[in-house]
């Protein structure tokens, strides 16, 4: 047992204090703050404040239009031409001129910076609500007052009710990101250091070390504490590029002045570089993460995380035992990363319809379901016990693929100079000890 | 007493016999030559000492227990291939290799401050293994198999990669180590050097043992009673002095002197013949031809399998 911590010590310490490591680790969180940052960078910089003159000549408008803070509306009491030739000296960044409001007749903008699409579609949203309720205030001699009364203000919410009866609102847009995030994390941690711990093994054996250390310790001590080792490895760098992401982030947000508290998860994110015209973006991600299980999800994500790297881990262990350069491992890595690229394609349909029974039984599935389980966790349409059912198949399976890892390893890495076939793999499987 | 009793142990490989009913005593504080050609089942002999993997049958006893895990600690293997952590530096490599071996950090650091003294190369604690050379990765390698003084050290092939001046050292070392109460059993084809140092041998082929016992022994039961004597003089004088239980194998003449080889019933018969001749021709020298372990070795191996000594698979 102590013989394992010296491994997974030095399996650990030497890779940490790798340049390599301590550039990825630096340089992740920068990649990962930029792709989070530009949509919204760019959303804000085209979000600049507009100041607009209002130069209304049906006397209507007049303080109708609510500033935001992008947007600001001014009322000119002057000529159009007055204004147009101060354009470019003054404050204002564009002029709306209205001269009419006849049925058909054009607002014209006069502009020095180009108005976005959603500041035009406000103008006119404003501009029709204003005759409307003037034209229902002189047709039906109603008061403005009553008919800001009248005015609806309505959003659809989804509700799911379960069996028990239980209700639940749920935002779909933010479901599907979470388990897309778990399962791209999940996926990409399993490629990674999954490989690491293939090209180690390869290492070992290729430099001869092996044999010595196997005099030392078993191969399966000296199979395990790589796996777990290099597991370690991959935990610390992503505890790292999540802290030091969200050190970027928020010192980021502070330079843009937006409020970084609300921005620092992904999720709302997403959302937020996704659907920037929502009237209250912040209060429906809230709303829609408050009605997440966040808790199942991260225990869940944390086992499936782990669970999922110990399955393909040994086996890659095994395959990097059974070759003499890295070369030759294709033959070997197609049938391990079919399930893992099957799943990950799969996991589209699957956002699709979450409860169906191709959902179900991939999620069951060891090979597949740290994937798949992910993306089926944060719609909560995964009962107790399939979950429960799922983990258990997951760590069968791992203990499954370790003990067939372990067999071809402890084979495979004293064994030199020969082309291995499946068949040979299998036979390794029933040698003694 | 033996330090090493390797009891009727049997190993195979699917269908590859490694090893066949192979039996060997590896007294205390001797060094033990293990022979054989190549795919003899040398390696894999070592490898059961080292608890690599096991014998199908049979058992390994280390000073009269049975092999265990805990002997690990009293093991030291140089294995044939060489090989270190080429991007770890060669004092923590050590410091590990040590540590797996049992010993703790404190230790394991002050013996190898001596022993990098020892060999002088104190300067290399924090370079890389891929920045030496393979001599320097030999030494460094030969530190840490015998680091922990492991009661039975097992050296396969220590001398490849040395050049004669690190040979020798390594031979010392060897010699030394066996002094202050180390085993040594050590493989290796290089006959000379088991002449030179082995108490004991055993020769394996084709997975059976078909031969051990004491080196001088060997040499005294394979010796063949051949003599050269180098005389000046009349050769037909010499013929008639020689009685029946003398044969010429061979004579030739270089410049005056005379050389001939003669094959004798028994060793003391050529005092007597010596007794005869020095009044006839002027005896230059006599000595007897011994086989050297290289002749013993060859002989053994084309005598139980003369054809296949050449196709031997490396399949150890």
């Amino acid at each position: 047992m102590n013989k394992i911590k010296l491994i997974i010590a030095r399996e650990y310490l030497t890779r940490v204090k790798k340049k390599s490591f301590i550039l990825m680790t630096l340089l992740g969180p920068i990649l990962m703050a930029g792709l989070m940052i530009v949509p919204i960078w760019l959303a804000t910089k085209d979000k600049d404040l507009q100041r607009i003159e209002v130069i209304d000549e049906t006397g209507m408008f007049i303080n109708m239009f609510d500033n935001t803070s992008e947007l600001q509306f001014k009322d000119g009491f002057r000529s159009i031409k007055k204004a147009k030739a101060d354009l470019y000296t003054g404050n204002y960044t564009a002029i709306l001129h209205i001269e009419s409001v006849e049925k058909g007749s054009e607002v014209t903008m006069f502009y020095k910076k180009q108005p976005g699409i959603t500041t035009i579609s406000k103008i006119e949203r404003t501009i029709e609500s204003v005759i409307r309720s003037a034209e229902i205030q002189r047709r039906f001699k109603v008061s403005k007052e009553q008919i800001s009364e009248i005015q609806p203000n309505i959003t659809v919410k989804p509700i799911s009710i379960d069996a028990e009866g239980d209700e639940e609102s749920k935002n779909v847009a933010i479901m599907t990101g979470i388990g897309f995030f778990a399962a791209i994390l999940i996926y990409f941690f399993i490629f990674m250091y999954g490989i690491q711990i293939m090209r180690g093994v390869i290492e070992e054996k290729t430099s001869r070390i092996v044999e010595i250390i196997i005099s030392s310790v078993k191969p399966f001590e000296l199979m395990m504490g790589k796996i777990i080792g290099i597991a370690l490895v991959g935990l610390t760098q992503f505890l790292l590029w999540s802290i030091l992401t969200s050190i970027i982030y928020s010192i980021i947000m502070g330079v843009f002045g937006v409020d970084a508290g609300s921005m620092s998860q992904s999720t709302e994110m997403m959302k937020e570089a996704g659907m920037p015209d929502v009237s209250n973006p912040l209060q429906l991600v809230n709303d829609g993460i408050a009605s997440l299980p966040i808790l199942q999800i991260f225990v869940s994500f944390l086992f499936y995380f782990i669970g999922g790297y110990l399955l393909y881990g040994a086996l890659l262990a095994a395959i990097g035992s059974a070759v003499d350069s890295e070369a030759d491992t294709q033959q070997f890595m197609l049938p391990i990363t079919i399930p893992l690229i099957f799943s990950f394609v799969v996991a589209q349909t699957v956002v699709e319809n979450p409860d169906g029974s191709m959902a179900f039984w991939l999620s069951l599935c060891p090979l597949t379901s740290p994937i798949i389980m992910m993306v089926r966790i944060p719609f909560g349409g995964v009962a107790a016990w399939e979950l429960i059912l799922s983990m258990v198949l997951l760590i069968l399976g791992f203990l499954g693929t370790t003990w067939i890892a372990a067999k071809i390893y402890r084979t495979g890495i004293l064994m030199y100079g020969k082309k291995i076939t499946y068949k040979e793999l299998w036979k390794w499987l029933f040698y003694k000890g | 007493m033996d330090l090493l009793h390797v009891k009727r142990v049997y190993k195979s490989y699917a269908e590859h016999k490694a090893l066949h009913n192979v039996s060997l005593h590896v007294k205390e504080q001797s060094i033990f030559g293990l022979l054989g050609p190549n795919g003899a089942g040398k390696t894999t002999l070592i490898r059961i000492i080292n608890q690599i993997t096991g014998p199908d049958k049979g058992e390994v006893l280390f000073l009269k227990e049975k092999l265990a895990p805990k002997h690990i600690a009293q093991i030291g293997y140089l294995p044939e291939e060489r090989g270190l952590y080429k991007k770890m530096k060669v004092g923590e490599q050590a410091l590990y290799l040590a540590q797996l071996k049992g010993m703790n950090k404190a230790e394991a650091k002050q013996k190898l401050k001596y022993w990098f003294e020892k060999f002088e190369i104190d300067g290399w604690w924090d370079k890389k293994i891929e920045e030496l050379s393979k001599g320097m990765a030999q030494k460094v390698q030969f530190i840490t198999t015998v680091l922990h003084e492991p009661k039975l050290l097992i050296l396969d092939e220590p001398f490849s990669g040395f050049d004669p001046i690190n040979t020798n050292l390594i031979k010392k070392e060897i010699l030394e180590l066996r002094d202050k109460g180390s085993t040594i059993v050590f493989s290796t084809h290089n006959m000379e050097s088991v002449e030179e140092i082995c108490d004991d041998i055993a020769l394996i082929n084709k997975s059976r043992k078909i031969l051990d016992g004491k080196v001088i022994d060997i040499k005294e039961q394979y010796k063949s009673n051949i003599f050269e004597i180098v005389f000046v003089g009349n050769m037909i004088a010499f013929s008639t002095a020689l009685w029946t239980a003398f044969q010429i194998l061979e004579k030739k003449q270089v410049d005056n002197r005379i050389h001939v080889k003669i094959r004798a019933n028994k060793t003391s018969d050529v005092n007597e013949l010596l007794q005869v001749i020095v009044s006839k021709v002027q005896v230059i020298s006599v000595h007897e031809l011994t086989p050297s372990m290289n002749d013993i070795f060859i002989q053994k191996v084309q005598e139980v399998m003369p054809e296949t000594l050449e196709k031997e698979a490396v399949d150890e």
